[in-house]
C-alpha cells in the first residue's frame, strides 16, 4: 500500500489531534459537556430561566466531572 | 467596571501563565535530555523550529478566529474549555488522591536519554533534532490551543501571547538554571489551578454563547473558579478517604 501524501497526512494528523485533545481517554467528558450544552440552551433560550441556567451549568458541570472521577476510581481500586 | 475588568485579567493572566508554565517545564525535560545526550546544538535547533512552527500556528489560526462572531466563538471554546479543563482537573484530582502516578520529570528525562542512547551515532543529529522539535511541538500545542481560546475570545489574544511567551521566557532561564532539578516544580499542583481556571472559563464563556446573564459579569468567574477548587479538595478528599490513605496537608 502506498503512502498517503502530504495534504492528506496533515488533514489525518489534525483531526487525530483534535480527537485526543478532546475525547481521548475521557469521551464521558466529551458527552457530558455536548449534554450539558443541550440542557442549559434549553433552560436558558426556550425556558427564558436565566436564573436557572445560571445554577445548572456549573452545577452539571460538577457532576460530569464527579462521574468521570467516580468511573476512573472503580477501574483503578 | 474596574473590577469586572481586572477579574476577567487576573483569571486569562493565571490560566495561561501556568498552562504554559507546566508544558514549558515538560518540553525542556525533553530538550535537556537531547542536549546532555547528544549536544546542544541539534536539541536547540529542533526546538527552535518548533517555537517558529507553533508561532506560525497562532499567526494563522489568531486573527481568523478574531473574525468569528462572538456569540459563537464563546459557545465553541466555552465547551473546549469545559472539555479540557475538566480532563486536566481529573487527572490532577486523580493524581492528588494517589490513584495515578504524579508526572515524574526525572523519570521522563532518564527515558528520553535512554530512547537516544539506542540509536546509532550516524542518525544521532537528525534523531536528537527530531525527538528536541516533536517535545517542544506537542508540548506546545496545548499552549497555542490555551492561548487562542483565552486569548480571542475574551478579545485579549495580544496579552495572552505575551503571557505565555513570558512563561515560557521565565521556566526556561530558570529550567537552565537549575538544569535537572525540574521534578521539584510542584507540577500537580499547578496542573490542578489551570485545570479550575479553565473550567471556570469554559463554564462562563458556554453560558455567555448560550445567552446566558451572568449576575456581576466578569466579577462571577472569581466566584466560578472558587467554587471549583472547593469542589475539586472534595473529591480529592473523598478519594484519599474512599482508598484509605491519610489525607495530606498541601497538595
Amino acid at each position: 500500500m502506498s503512502r498517503p501524501s502530504l495534504p492528506v497526512r496533515l488533514l489525518r494528523g489534525f483531526g487525530r489531534f483534535w480527537w485526543d485533545l478532546l475525547v481521548g481517554d475521557t469521551p464521558e467528558l466529551f458527552v457530558a459537556v455536548v449534554l450539558i450544552v443541550a440542557a442549559v440552551a434549553v433552560v436558558a433560550r426556550a425556558g427564558h430561566l436565566n436564573a436557572l441556567a445560571v445554577v445548572s451549568l456549573p452545577v452539571l458541570a460538577v457532576a460530569a466531572l464527579g462521574v468521570s472521577i467516580a468511573r476512573a476510581a472503580r477501574r483503578r481500586t | 467596571m474596574a473590577t469586572a475588568v481586572s477579574s476577567s485579567v487576573v483569571v486569562l493572566v493565571g490560566a495561561v501563565f501556568l498552562a504554559c508554565a507546566v508544558e514549558m517545564v515538560e518540553a525542556l525535560t525533553i530538550v535537556l535530555a537531547v542536549g546532555h545526550t547528544r549536544g546542544w546544538r541539534s536539541a536547540l535547533e529542533g526546538a527552535g523550529l518548533a517555537l517558529l512552527a507553533l508561532t506560525a500556528l497562532v499567526a494563522a489560526f489568531g486573527p481568523a478566529l478574531v473574525r468569528v462572531p462572538l456569540t459563537t466563538l464563546r459557545l465553541v471554546v466555552g465547551g473546549v474549555l469545559l472539555i479540557f479543563g475538566m480532563q486536566w482537573l481529573r487527572k490532577a484530582i486523580l493524581r492528588a488522591s494517589g490513584l495515578k502516578a504524579r508526572h515524574d520529570e526525572d523519570a521522563a528525562y532518564r527515558a528520553a536519554v535512554a530512547e537516544l542512547e539506542g540509536v546509532p551515532t550516524s542518525e544521532r543529529d537528525r534523531v536528537a533534532l527530531v525527538m528536541a522539535f516533536k517535545g517542544v511541538f506537542l508540548e506546545g500545542l496545548e499552549v497555542v490551543v490555551t492561548v487562542l481560546t483565552l486569548g480571542t475570545s475574551s478579545h485579549r489574544l495580544g496579552l495572552a501571547a505575551g503571557v505565555a511567551v513570558a512563561a515560557v521566557v521565565l521556566v526556561g532561564l530558570v529550567g537552565v538554571a537549575v538544569a535537572r532539578q525540574l521534578s521539584r516544580v510542584p507540577e500537580n499542583a499547578m496542573k490542578m489551578a489551570v485545570g479550575v481556571l479553565l473550567v471556570s472559563y469554559g463554564t462562563f464563556w458556554t453560558g455567555e454563547g448560550l445567552g446566558v446573564r451572568w449576575p456581576g459579569s466578569d466579577v462571577i468567574l472569581l466566584a466560578l473558579a472558587g467554587l471549583y477548587l472547593v469542589v475539586t479538595w472534595a473529591f480529592v478528599g473523598w478519594l484519599r478517604q474512599r482508598s484509605g490513605r491519610i489525607p495530606e496537608v498541601a497538595a
